[in-house]
């Protein structure tokens, strides 16, 4: 019952990674290649300072094999995050108010991506190299995880509050939405307040700097973008062969007893 | 019957032990993927730590460019 959406999610994310990985590459990677020439003639022109991070980083892969690597990751993490979304899509695809498998499925990586990207996003934004402090990268990272965990939640809880409401037809729609939205914004709002602030970016040029974050926003929202698309079709096309009798070869991928 | 089954609703209890264990082994490789570094891991695995940074440097732009905190 959980196996077909499983797999489902895996190919989509595979396919949905590799898409994001030829978005970053053609936007993003020439942004990283300027982030690192800056970067390393400020390390240059301080001689030796304390600025250990990507001298002797070099040294381990050339950029082109870290280009090679861009992909790596995109595909690999599309697997891995798809795999996630197939599961989390068979608890919830019975609940969803959404009718078809089509937008089950965009709805639930539209919401998804707000609580994984979006709102840290927010808060914090991607950093080229040479920005930010390598000895505060424990805190750094267990504050993003911390912020993309509780935005998730924020956002679950919202979801079953509007559950709870319109089943119980306690309230009006526009009530009802009024208030889980407040309810979302002043959660995000706590995260955001509460939460140590982001790094600095000091000196960095700012223009670069936004255009990579763009860059950074739009291969995570091509991503689940994707993810959400293909999961879809593929999701469609299962039923639709459920439908006019699937051939033998195709029961066992629909999940029937 | 078969449309039955697949729209009835499946309980938190009712997924299976292996797609728990399978949630938590996907979040855990997107970890390793994504966020593990040396520096990062150091305080946990001391000496051992220095392996992460080969998936580090090779996920790199990966890492920058889907804004997880690089170094």
């Amino acid at each position: 019952m959980i196996t077909p959406y499983l797999r489902r999610g895996m190919a989509a994310g595979l396919l949905a990674g590799l898409l994001a990985g030829l978005f970053a590459f053609f936007t993003g990677e020439p942004l990283l290649d300027q982030a690192i020439a800056l970067e390393e003639s400020a390390v240059h022109s301080h001689e030796e300072g304390a600025a250990r991070s990507h001298e002797d980083d070099g040294e381990v892969f050339s950029r082109a094999t870290q280009k090679v690597g861009l992909f790596f990751a995109t595909g690999l993490s599309g697997v891995f995050i798809g795999g996630l979304f197939g599961l989390v899509y068979a608890y919830f695809r019975s609940r969803m108010a959404a009718g078809s498998e089509w937008t089950r499925s965009v709805s639930l990586a539209a919401v998804i991506f707000a609580g994984t990207v979006l709102i840290p996003f927010l808060k914090y934004p991607a950093n080229p190299p040479a920005v930010g402090d390598p000895a505060t990268i424990g805190t750094r990272t267990a504050a993003y995880l911390a912020l993309v965990g509780f935005s998730l939640l924020a956002i679950l809880a919202a979801w079953h509050a509007s559950r709870y409401l319109r089943e119980r037809c306690v309230v009006s729609t526009s009530v009802r939405q009024v208030v889980v939205g407040l309810g979302l914004i002043i959660a995000v709002s706590v995260l955001f307040v509460g939460l140590p602030a982001a790094a600095d970016p000091g000196e960095f040029p700012a223009g670069l700097l936004w255009s990579f974050r763009l860059s950074s926003l739009g291969t995570q929202t091509v991503l689940w973008a994707s993810l959400g698309a293909i999961f879809g079709l593929l999701g469609e096309r299962a039923e639709a062969r459920k439908m006019y009798g699937a051939p033998a070869a195709n029961l066992a991928e629909s999940g029937s007893p | 019957m078969e449309r039955d089954s697949l729209e009835r609703r499946i309980s938190l209890g009712e997924m299976p032990l292996w797609s728990w264990l399978l949630s938590l082994l996907l979040l855990g490789m997107l970890f390793v993927l994504l966020s593990a570094s040396g520096e990062l891991l150091v305080p946990l695995l001391g000496q051992a730590a220095g392996l992460a940074d080969y998936m580090h440097e090779f996920a790199h732009d990966g890492r920058h460019l889907l804004s997880v905190p690089c170094h």
